[in-house]
């Protein structure tokens, strides 16, 4: 089980909280000039790497919001966690001793 | 040296130390016709489809680990075909079928075992979808019935069917031909027959590239083994597909979960069919050897690291516990993960992609295993004539541009 910490509550067990999937999909801006692809794009296609993700949780039975959390999807490690709203991380900080 | 009754009684008399290997160990060519990347139970199968109904002996499978060691190795070896759609009924009663006469084919035994899959319903709302799709099989000839909560327990006696459990079963849907196959004997049969046709398969050959000319068509692949041209490569790299073909720059709509497994000390026959319970999350069937064979849901976050969290499997086992009170005193003995490669709408891609030569099956999530023939089969088809089969024509990359889904998430049958 993963011990991931909340950037609000600080570290809870995994069963806390709740998946959301992939960080930083931005939601079409305007809809009704959106293509079929777009909307494939952001509902769909995922990066899914091998390596560094970048992902939502939602500390369901804590605070109930949402935050980022930088993980390395080869050993489970959580590298880093920041709130909603932040710009996205650099990735680079974190490739070297990844894995 | 096919396997025969005159051919054992032969090499019992050099007390069988003179067997042939059952596949060769070649050395990588310089090119090929087709390259299929992955050794499991469909990459196998696809280069045994594509030398003996296609004609297309000069083919490679490169495994970056050893044959048959991913899914195909870690899997819970369940067959049913009772999925909802049309397109899933026609794709996975095509496999049915051939799991049939498999050993028979492959001159191997895969001992494939008709024992009937039932799945529980423990809600209003899982006696309404099973009963959707028990009709929706029987309109399409593929067996599938409903059973009251007797029957079950009929069917399967070490059923727990008090009424005061948490989840309490209100009734059942039995596929009688369903059942379970030997995942390894799938893999190695497949190898055996395909390498005597002339297929090189390569292990411990880990593709790291995908050469492309200036049209954007594929030449070949590098490996650690060295660079291999080769026109048409068939990925088939389940939990790794995603990896695969980021290298010719082709996003997928597929996102990779741990699912995990487990198997019990062996014990004398007590289980006589599969039991699946999608709402308490827990499967089970026994093995030949007597082990009971569980299955987990998949672990919330997306991983490539084969293993998962405890509290999946202890909350899968608290559902068998109550599902089969005779299992409570068991010990477990192994458990593992495996890494599974999950579409939006639970079906899978069989497709040729956006690049000229590059053909894919991957989106197979939680249940590929009963699908191996009939994937193997038809993506076969798909490559040697650059053209779907009328089977998987449905089952493509495009589906999820154009919506038209094919949602199995109810037939999964797994939590994720």
């Amino acid at each position: 089980m993963l011990l991931i910490p909340c950037p609000y509550c600080g570290e809870r067990p995994e069963l806390e909280f709740r998946y959301a999937g992939e960080a930083h999909v931005a939601r079409p801006a305007d809809p009704m000039k959106t293509t079929d692809e777009e909307w494939a794009e952001y509902l769909y296609f995922r990066s899914n790497p091998k390596g560094i993700h970048i992902e939502r949780w939602r500390h369901i039975s804590g605070c109930a919001r949402f935050f980022n959390c930088v993980r390395d999807t080869v050993s489970d490690k959580i590298l880093k966690t920041y709130k909603a709203g932040e710009p996205r991380v650099d990735l680079k900080q974190f490739e070297k001793g990844a894995n | 040296m096919r396997f025969s009754f005159l051919n054992l009684a032969k090499q019992a008399l050099s007390a069988h130390r003179n067997w042939p290997e059952q596949w060769r160990f070649p050395e990588t060519k310089a090119s090929y016709d087709a390259i299929i990347v992955g050794a499991g139970g469909h990459g196998l199968g696809t280069a045994y489809y594509l030398a003996k109904e296609h004609g297309m002996r000069n083919i490679a499978v490169l495994e970056k680990g050893w044959l048959g060691g991913g899914n195909t190795g870690r899997n819970t070896t369940i067959i049913r075909s009772n999925y909802l759609w049309e397109e899933s009924q026609g794709l996975y009663e095509h496999s049915v079928k051939l799991w049939e006469t498999l050993s028979e084919e492959l001159n191997y035994n895969v001992m494939y075992s008709p024992r009937g899959v039932m799945m529980l319903a423990h809600t209003v709302h899982d006696i309404q979808v099973f009963k959707r799709h028990v009709h929706a099989n029987r309109l399409q000839g593929i067996d599938n019935e409903w059973l009251t909560t007797e029957q079950a327990k009929e069917f399967c006696p070490i059923l727990n069917i008090e009424k005061n459990m948490r989840y309490p079963i209100l009734g059942a849907a039995l596929q009688r031909r369903g059942g379970t196959a030997r995942h390894d004997a799938v893999a190695w049969g497949y190898a055996r027959a395909a390498s005597a046709m002339g297929v090189d398969i390569i292990q411990n050959c880990e593709v790291k590239g995908i050469r492309r000319d200036a049209n954007g068509a594929v030449t070949g692949v590098e490996t650690t083994k060295g660079f291999i041209g080769t026109k048409k490569i068939g990925v088939v790299a389940a939990g790794h597909t995603s990896v695969i073909m980021q290298m010719a720059h082709v996003r997928m709509p597929l996102e990779s979960y741990p699912l995990q497994a487990l198997v019990s000390e062996p014990i004398k026959p007590i289980m006589p069919c599969v039991v699946m319970s999608n709402t308490i999350h827990a499967y089970m069937s026994q093995s030949d050897k007597g082990e009971l064979v569980i299955g987990a849901g998949t672990d919330a976050y997306t991983s490539y690291s084969q293993t998962g969290g405890l509290h999946i499997t202890t909350h899968t086992l608290d559902a068998i516990c109550e599902l089969f009170p005779v299992a409570r005193r068991m010990r477990m003995l192994r458990n593992w993960g495996g890494i599974v490669d999950v579409t939006p709408d639970r079906s899978p891609i069989l497709a040729k992609t956006p690049v000229k030569g590059l053909y894919v099956n991957c989106g197979w999530g939680t249940g590929g295993f009963k699908a191996t023939p009939g994937s193997a089969h038809v993506f076969a088809h798909t490559i040697a004539r650059d053209e779907p089969h009328p089977i998987n024509a449905g089952f493509t990359i495009e589906r999820f541009k154009t919506g038209r889904l094919i949602d199995e998430a109810a037939a999964a049958a797994v939590a994720h």
